[in-house]
């Protein structure tokens, strides 16, 4: 048995405690249970986390509630009854999805900010959410070019307004004259609106240096999450065995995991290599996908590039060789590249996908299927509350295609505000254009300060003794491995709670700072991370890593 | 063979193409020598209940129609000079006009810098605060919390206790979401599981809004459909709806029951008894009411009157109140402000079990949030200038013209199309749009099923080749077995919308000479 395989069931083993107990309600009540290989169940359920989260306590009512008829007389004589939809007969793959990044410690940070408003004593002033990329929360100005532009867009009189610069009433004009009735209020097209994919396309190939791109390939999305979620969606069918298994990494974004286990996909791990930088080394993505091909029918493969939350960004070689790899296996490729301007360590550059593919000839490029994602929420931008997002599809059958535009057609269109705001990336201001000094000066400065802080967080973290810190290479995160003591480990499996979750949990709870356990992303059976956003303005980020670093010394020793 | 019939073989051919694909080995050598091979992702091997979707709002004809236009602006001569999209209840895209204090404050909100600018009005600058500051950062670029921004949420509940006269409602119920849609279809996902007999059944109207059987083909559940009784002006018929959930206890397990009201597509505004018959049905039934009330401001004729499920519910005492699960959805889409494009909407859940509320919320949390820009407008239509502020008589005076001209176009739908041999149209009593029942002659019955189409598909794809006006065949809804209907919105002005009455009523007089 392969070491990896081991990590998978042992890993299993620590939950058992938590999900036991679901198993053994679900069958006493005679609900539904999923269908499949028990093996790749496990594999698409990630960790319960807190035990002491409110969830817990009220899962564990249910069980006597489970017991009871269904009506009984309540003591004023009211026919009581149970609920037409209970945690036991609700969508069981709802009931397996899990999302860490606003997981029960993200509700128990936002507990303990209404608690400090409320005038309780707490150890810290504030809580620090550094568990998301939410860069405007992180006090981060938008770009003063794309808000005059919405704000344009949004009151069409300001037109007539001098204040606002020339070249952002021409892109507003722009776009609203490709609104219907010249209005955001308007229903766009279910693929996004022409001008905009028609930006979209120029930007790609100015990216690609000239690689050709069809707007017609071109879907804008609710954020990229809403894309990728789509693609995945289209991919799933079969059943047991010819189940659609997707590849991706771990760690990984929990979106994958979650979108899997929801829409009952097969969930098939491959490790990067943290040794490594967090590489991606093709022999482990061939040692998954053999595994894998035992219990299902892998059909699709997923990379981060930049990663998140592991901020490795990948060579151009490597990228050629998973394009290879791709090709031979028969995956559908998909490229998260929603941090490709987030590119910070010397050496490092990104290459997209499709600019990689369409340089291997026709051999790859006319073959291998690919979606590559991006988004107005990262980057310089951080425009996250816009849900703005665009997808390209690159060699996908065209009666699928007709079926994706169908099936985006149901929910009508992504927001406009979005779209508009998804062009302004694509489109920003040019060379001589009035706006172009004042927006490069912000953009690079906002770059810059990322590359700053990227380099300050990995600096400062590995200064601490038991806290270990690949190079941020890009994205927005560092994912540090932590070093928890056997105390601390011991006293965690005790309460039900995963290693990190109760590092971080205490953490949150004696720092007020908020960041998210690695067993959230998944990661090597037996190893320990956490997640954390390099957001913050410089001096604040200054602070938070040197609280990071008294509490991690403060709870080495605690357990020690 | 005409264009839309031309696009329709089109894709046949295409689909039968996929058949024979089926038979072939998967690699095979072309010409070049290059390994060419059937593809990962085809029709084939796509997730089959996608396949099962059908969403007729943005059908074939609409894709003709986008078609069309484009043929229209390269030049092509064509018997009209535009067309006209009265498929689908786009209020901006007809023409009318954004309410003022809406923007502004939505302007304010981009782009702060003109908090300074004198010539906004101060409650929309005080409105546009509010908002920042319940945003991280005071950015509507920052993600809010999942369920939605708390202050927009605390006033979404301010809003139903005031619209249902008192009954107490609690933001924590509130779920901001993207359009009414989103909510939905989420809450559609909570309901299904179990298979076979045990699986999900949802009862929906017929004629319906396709989201609905659209949804329930992707989750995989049971559509269970219900008549809406045409004859009465589309009323909802408790006999009907016992009469469907015993056949579907047969085949499924009942959970869910759906009521749009005011209607869409078909206008009705359901009564205060006939919402207490509704309740009193689905508590006998078990049964999660899903009250899609998007229209709530959308009522026009004499004698109807918006009312809540949520109030009727509450007046009908405890026994109901406190046990019938019941979620209403609502959206800044329609109504008279009709901002589609934003996809702003809520949610509010009654009764809903504590557990499946951490879930709902869960689930809620991978999507991050619902767009910032439509929360913004969400708070804006429940919490709209007061009497008393600078905006104040100005939002009313644009909200009245927009409903009185909506009243006014319902009333003048209904009378010009029933003044038509061979269409008669129910009263237009709310939302947007109206549902007339077309005769269509024998003879064009049997050539739109000799070419596989639907015969009130191929009657509206004629009236689009001839007239460029675009409506969504009534099959696309769903109807009795049998009858024949299209809808059309009430929403464009009504210079163009008499202009448009006028050309479908000569066009079915054509078509029914045509075909006689």
């Amino acid at each position: 048995m392969s070491a990896a395989r081991m990590q998978v069931l042992s890993s299993r083993n620590v939950r058992l405690l938590s999900r036991g107990r679901n198993e053994v309600f679900a069958g006493r009540s005679g609900a539904q249970r999923p269908g499949g290989d028990p093996r790749t169940r496990s594999l698409t359920c990630p960790p319960l986390s807190s035990s002491s989260s409110p969830g817990r306590a009220l899962s564990s009512l249910s069980a006597t509630r489970r017991g009871l008829p269904k009506e009984k007389m309540s003591e004023n004589g009211i026919m009581s009854r149970a609920k037409v939809l209970t945690i036991d007969t609700m969508n069981p793959t709802v009931k397996k999805v899990e999302y860490a990044v606003r997981g029960p410690i993200v509700q128990r940070a936002v507990e303990l900010e209404r608690e400090l408003s409320e005038g309780m004593k707490k150890p810290f002033a504030e809580v620090i959410k550094a568990n998301i990329g939410d860069a405007h929360a992180m006090g981060q100005q938008p770009i003063t070019f794309f808000r005059q532009v919405l704000a344009l867009c949004s009151y069409p009189e300001l037109l007539s307004d001098s204040t606002f610069p020339e070249d952002a009433k021409s892109r507003a004009c722009r776009i609203l004259q490709s609104c219907g009735g010249n209005s955001m209020g308007s229903y766009s097209a279910s693929q996004g609106i022409d001008s905009v994919r028609q930006d979209v396309a120029r930007y790609i190939e100015r990216r690609d240096g000239g690689v050709a791109c069809d707007p017609d390939n071109i879907y804008l999305t609710t954020g990229a999450s809403d894309g990728i979620v789509t693609m995945l969606k289209l991919l799933v069918c079969g059943e047991g065995t010819t189940r659609t298994g997707v590849m991706i990494p771990i760690p990984q974004y929990p979106l994958y995991s979650a979108a899997l286990a929801e829409l009952g996909a097969v969930q098939i791990n491959y490790f990067l290599n943290e040794e490594k930088c967090w590489s991606l080394d093709i022999t482990e993505l061939q040692r998954a996908v053999n595994e894998a091909r035992q219990y299902c029918n892998p059909r699709a493969l997923c990379i981060i590039n930049p990663g998140n939350p592991t901020g490795q960004v990948q060579s151009r070689q490597c990228i050629e060789d998973v394009i290879r790899f791709a090709a031979k296996e028969r995956l559908f490729l998909m490229a998260d590249e929603v941090y490709q301007d987030n590119v910070y360590a010397e050496g490092c550059q990104f290459h997209s996908f499709k600019k990689v593919l369409f340089e291997m000839g026709p051999e790859y490029a006319e073959t291998v299927e690919l979606a590559s994602f991006h988004s107005t929420s990262k980057c310089y931008m951080g425009e996250c509350g816009f849900r703005g997002g665009y997808m390209e599809i690159i060699n996908m059958d065209d009666e699928v295609k007709d079926q994706l535009t169908k099936l985006l057609s149901v929910r009508l269109c992504p927001p406009v505000p979005g779209q508009a705001l998804m062009d302004l990336v694509v489109n920003p201001p040019q060379p001589g254009e009035p706006s172009y000094g004042s927006f490069i000066k912000e953009r690079t400065a906002t770059l810059s300060a990322l590359a700053e802080k990227a380099k300050l967080t990995e600096q400062v973290l590995n200064t601490v003794q038991g806290i270990s810190c690949n190079p941020v290479q890009g994205a927005m995160y560092s994912f540090p491995r932590i070093t928890i003591p056997e105390k601390a480990v011991k006293e965690a499996t005790e309460t039900g709670q995963q290693p990190d979750m109760f590092y971080c949990m205490k953490m949150l709870e004696e720092t007020g700072i908020c960041l998210v356990p690695g067993s959230g992303f998944g990661q090597k059976d037996g190893t320990y991370h956490f997640r954390m956003t390099i957001l913050p303005p410089t001096d604040k980020l200054k602070i938070l890593l040197n609280k990071v670093k008294e509490f991690h010394q403060r709870f080495t020793q605690q357990y020690s």
